[in-house]
């Protein structure tokens, strides 16, 4: 399975990290809401078809991936930062850390 | 009267092996049953079993989209063992254990339970201190553990590197002699034949389609062979619970399917008669009785439906048994294949009346479900015949995630992948 990263270009799935399902939404830190945690952090939605999921490109550039991929085929569908535009921390100004 | 016999062997070859019966029949199915169970892996056949044997409940059908033991069931590496750490896991698949001691008889079928035994190496003190603790854990619920040093593993498995210089020194073991293996499609076959006779109709190349339902209540299900009416519908379709309990209207469930590998090499000579599992990485192993090495390791760790493994775990997987034998480098392996193992948030199964009125759900097994079959099948039919769990299965709920009583025995938290 090769997965192209936005930043690395096409590299071997044992470069990357699986960090599992990505339709969950953590809910606000303050948030007293139980129903909303125990779904965040148990429920799955595990579908057979197309998936959206967080890889992080753990033996490369370490951003977080979004990508589309296909559990019955493997196929890859798409591959996105996760954090919209931004470019991956490596790249990031200096003043940015200040 | 028992089928297979002595007697029946001998008459049997001398009139050329003509006359046996078939193992099950071929039915087709009724309009409707007590008690419908999706799913013709070991699992629903064990349940269908002791639904008919310990509740007389044989208005029953099995339902199976291939043929009996397509899944999980025929595809896993064979070992049973009742080696775990919390009381809840010690309890159950000790209660499966004890079954399984008795199914060749129970069941006049020959799975070959093998109790060669299972050893898990440690290659650190602290590993080591922890095997310790499991081992006390076993014992003190009257399970068998016995922690070994280096030189008895030695004597048990000569082949095994135990040299300082190994690149993970073995430094002990904890062994539980009464694990072991079992032919597994025997196991399917075995419970298959004790449910068709007495009475359950196995039907194969039916495909669960869809849930009849009136408002919440299920009454029945949709299958490729037309609509089926029944008082109770059980799932237990392992690798594809997601997918079924989407089929009834259930978009999430604290599971995911993970696809996991297994690897048999071409047949040896006797050349280990226990079950070893290495502790610095994820790897195992046991010897078929027609002489290949039976091994695996991790899962592939991401979602997959696709019953087919990737490259980089074949490669881990082969680097750790050499780590454990080099001298096997030079030995071919033959085959390899995958399974969909439906992997739960807390690494243990789930055995429950529900989620719907007129459900039960069997379901997390993981990559260890193997050796709870007798277990699985016979607490989940004491759930469906009662409507109430059993002590064994009672702690194993749907709604554990959510009150805060995981049974986590790695210590891994809601990770599937890690389980
Ligand atoms: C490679 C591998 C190695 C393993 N090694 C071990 C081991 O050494 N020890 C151990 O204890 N466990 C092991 N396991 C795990 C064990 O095999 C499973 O946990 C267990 O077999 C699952 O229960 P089952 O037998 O009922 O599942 P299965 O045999 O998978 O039965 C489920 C059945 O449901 C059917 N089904 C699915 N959807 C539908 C539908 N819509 N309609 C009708 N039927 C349907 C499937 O076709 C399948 O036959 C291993 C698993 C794998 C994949
Ligand atoms: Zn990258």
């Amino acid at each position: 399975m090769l997965i192209t990263c936005p930043y690395c270009g096409p590299r071997d799935v044992i470069e990357f990290t699986y960090q599992g399902d990505g339709n969950r939404e953590r809910p606000d830190p303050a948030s007293q809401n139980f129903e909303a945690w125990n779904a965040y952090v148990y429920d799955r939605l595990n579908p057979a078809g197309d998936h959206n999921e967080i890889w992080q490109h753990s033996g490369g550039c370490r951003a977080h991936l979004r990508v589309v991929r296909n559990t019955l085929t493997h196929e890859i569908l798409s591959v996105a930062f996760v954090r919209g535009d931004h470019a991956p921390a490596t790249r990031r100004k200096a003043e940015d850390k200040a | 009267m028992a089928e297979y016999s002595a007697f029946s062997l001998l008459a049997n070859a001398l009139k050329g092996n003509k006359d046996w019966k078939p193992a099950w029949r071929k039915p087709d199915p009724k309009a409707s049953y007590d008690v419908i169970i999706i799913g013709g892996g070991g699992h629903g056949l064990a349940t269908a079993y002791y639904l008919a044997k310990e509740h007389g409940i044989t208005n029953v059908a099995v339902l199976e989209k291939g043929w009996l033991g397509s899944g999980n069931v025929g595809r896993n590496t064979t070992a049973v063992r009742s080696n775990y750490l919390l009381p809840a896991n010690t309890r159950f698949y000790e209660h499966s254990m004890k079954l399984w001691e008795g199914l060749s008889h129970e069941l006049n079928y020959n799975v070959m339970f093998s109790q060669r035994g299972c050893l898990n190496l440690a290659h650190t003190p602290a590993q080591f201190d922890d095997y310790a603790r499991r081992g006390n854990a076993m014992r003190h619920l009257g399970v068998d553990a016995e922690l070994m040093t280096p030189a008895q593993i030695k004597r048990l498995i000569p082949a095994l590197d135990i040299s300082d210089s190994a690149r993970f020194p073995v430094i002990g073991g904890l062994m539980q002699r009464r694990a072991g293996t079992a032919r597994h499609d025997a196991v399917a076959w075995g419970y298959a034949r004790g449910a068709d006779r007495r009475g359950v109709d196995i039907i194969e190349n039916c495909e669960v389609t869809g849930f009849l339902r009136d408002g919440d209540r299920v009454t029945g299900v949709s299958t490729s062979r037309g609509d089926i009416r029944a008082k109770k519908v059980a799932v237990a379709v392992a690798g594809s619970t997601g997918r079924v309990m989407q089929l009834a209207g259930i978009e999430t469930m604290p599971i995911e399917s993970h696809v996991l590998q297994a690897f048999v090499t071409e047949s040896l000579k006797p050349f280990i008669d226990t079950v070893v599992t290495f502790g610095m990485g994820h790897f195992y192993m046991s010897q078929s009785d027609k002489g290949g090495l039976v091994y695996g390791g991790d899962i592939d760790g991401y979602n997959s439906y696709a019953q087919r493994g990737n490259l980089p775990i074949v490669d881990e997987v082969m680097s750790e048994m050499l780590a454990l034998f080099p001298g096997l480098a030079r030995v071919r392996m033959l085959r390899s294949w995958g399974g969909v193992c439906d992997m739960s948030m807390d690494g243990s199964p789930i055995i429950t009346t529900g989620p719907l009125p007129g459900m039960y759900l069997n379901c997390g097994w993981c990559y260890g479900g193997f050796k709870a079959t007798p277990a699985s099948g016979w607490t989940f039919a004491w759930t469906i015949a009662k409507d109430e769990p059993h002590d064994f299965n009672a702690p194993f709920t749907l709604d554990r995630f959510y009150r805060g009583l995981v049974i986590d025995d790695k210590g891994q938290g809601a990770n599937p992948r890690l389980h």
